[in-house]
């Protein structure tokens, strides 16, 4: 059982029950790691798609933020030139998505998407509003706190994560089952913090997260797992 | 906030759902097409997403990597995903003599984390028999399960998240 990840098996979270592998997972042979991979996002990322706020003729509605942090990997090393990949909810806690049925406004001014590249010391940043709460049908009565979706690639196939970051001091993240299968030592990871160096005077407020990918290898060293 | 206290190497962020409407941020127009079209050896793979009640899935997302490609394509309403990429060379033997394969990655709400496995290559028997994740997969028509089908000009590999017919999955 991972200190880290949820487990696939969640029963908390209703969709988990059809859709989780009930055999063990098959090890990899120690000596198959997979060192490489195709280097992704150059030629993808436009200059102002790290900017989730100038993608319209007008500005989105909701509280303008930007939330920055850096890629590192499992050594603590920087991952520079990786591509991150952003999508969130607007201020009204709804995806402009067609399956999303929430009866709150869609704003034709956001789209809710973004992407860069990290820097040399491998760190990414957006600008952005706080995506809203919303309801979703997983119990009676079930809102999600505040979340951006990320996804990351690192520089080989082991390192790949998509997962969400939070707002510091959401009172949904005790009734949140996708934030509670986490393993309780690890949950603060995912949830950013409120950084006044990152906030622009007079403009909007900010938020830092960094993301720590796994190493390279593909069978954890045994102090990696051991850490935290 | 207290920040955590870690020596040496900093802790892992976890994995958390892609949920189901990744589709506003992770939608490539060109991410099924590893290759370009006409590119000698291309080949369309692909197949359905299924879950343990045999139903398709249709918020998933799959992707496939290789030495010098990667793939991404969401599911259908049917559950259907493919990419169009070329077989890749065969591997070093410093890679372990391994049989020529692509990694795969699902995502899709409900999986709390993506799953992994591997397609091998019909037309491979030979490198397949000596090959060593292949080898370590005990249940024959479990192994069976890891290597792609012919179907016409394509090859067909259908992913089962659950249950009998279920895909055998790889900790990475």
């Amino acid at each position: 059982m991972s200190d880290t990840h949820p487990p696939l098996d969640y029963p908390d979270y209703r969709s988990t029950r059809l859709r989780h592998p009930l055999a063990p997972l098959v090890p990899l042979p120690e000596r198959l790691t997979e060192l490489t991979g195709p280097v992704l996002g150059e030629g993808r990322v436009g200059e102002r798609d790290h900017d989730l706020t100038v993608q319209h003729a007008g500005e989105p509605l909701g509280e303008r933020i930007v939330v920055t942090g850096r890629v590192l990997d499992g050594d603590g090393r920087p991952v520079p030139g990786s591509l991150v990949e952003v999508w969130q909810a607007n201020a009204g806690g709804r995806y402009r998505h067609d399956g999303d049925r929430h009866p709150a406004p869609l704003d034709p001014n956001f789209s809710g998407a973004g992407r860069c590249l990290t820097d040399a010391e491998g760190r990414y940043r957006f600008v952005t509003v706080k995506p809203g709460a919303y309801p979703w049908k997983n119990h009676h009565n079930a809102w999600r706190p505040a979340h951006i979706h990320f996804s990351l690639f690192g520089r080989a196939f082991t390192q790949r994560l998509i997962t969400q970051m939070y707002f510091p001091g959401d009172p949904l993240f005790a009734f949140d089952p996708i934030l509670s299968s986490v393993p309780e030592a690890a949950r603060e990871r995912l949830v950013s913090r409120l950084d006044l160096d990152t906030t622009v005077p007079e403009w909007a407020l900010g938020y830092r997260w960094d993301i720590v990918l796994r190493g390279r290898q593909a069978t954890p060293l045994e102090d990696e797992e051991d850490d935290a | 906030m207290t920040l955590p206290v870690h020596r040496g190497t900093p802790p892992q962020t976890p994995s958390q759902t892609i949920g189901p409407f990744f589709a506003v941020g992770l939608i490539w127009p060109d991410g099924p097409e590893v290759v370009a079209d006409g590119t000698p050896g291309a080949v369309w793979i692909g197949g359905q997403v299924l879950d343990g009640a045999g139903d398709p899935v249709p918020d998933a997302l799959v992707e496939t990597w290789q030495a010098d490609g990667f793939g991404r394509c969401p599911t259908d309403a049917e559950g259907r995903w493919a990419i169009r990429t070329v077989k890749p060379g065969p591997l070093p033997a410093a890679g372990g003599g391994q049989a020529p394969h692509l990694d795969v990655s699902v995502f899709a709400r409900g999986l709390l984390n993506r799953v992994v496995t591997r397609i091998y290559f019909p037309d491979e028997a030979e490198a397949n028999a000596a090959d060593p994740l292949l080898a370590s997969v005990q249940d024959p028509a479990a192994r069976a399960r890891l290597v792609a089908v012919a179907d016409g000009d394509r090859l067909r590999f259908d992913i089962h998240l659950q249950g009998e017919r279920e895909t055998p999955f790889l900790a990475v």
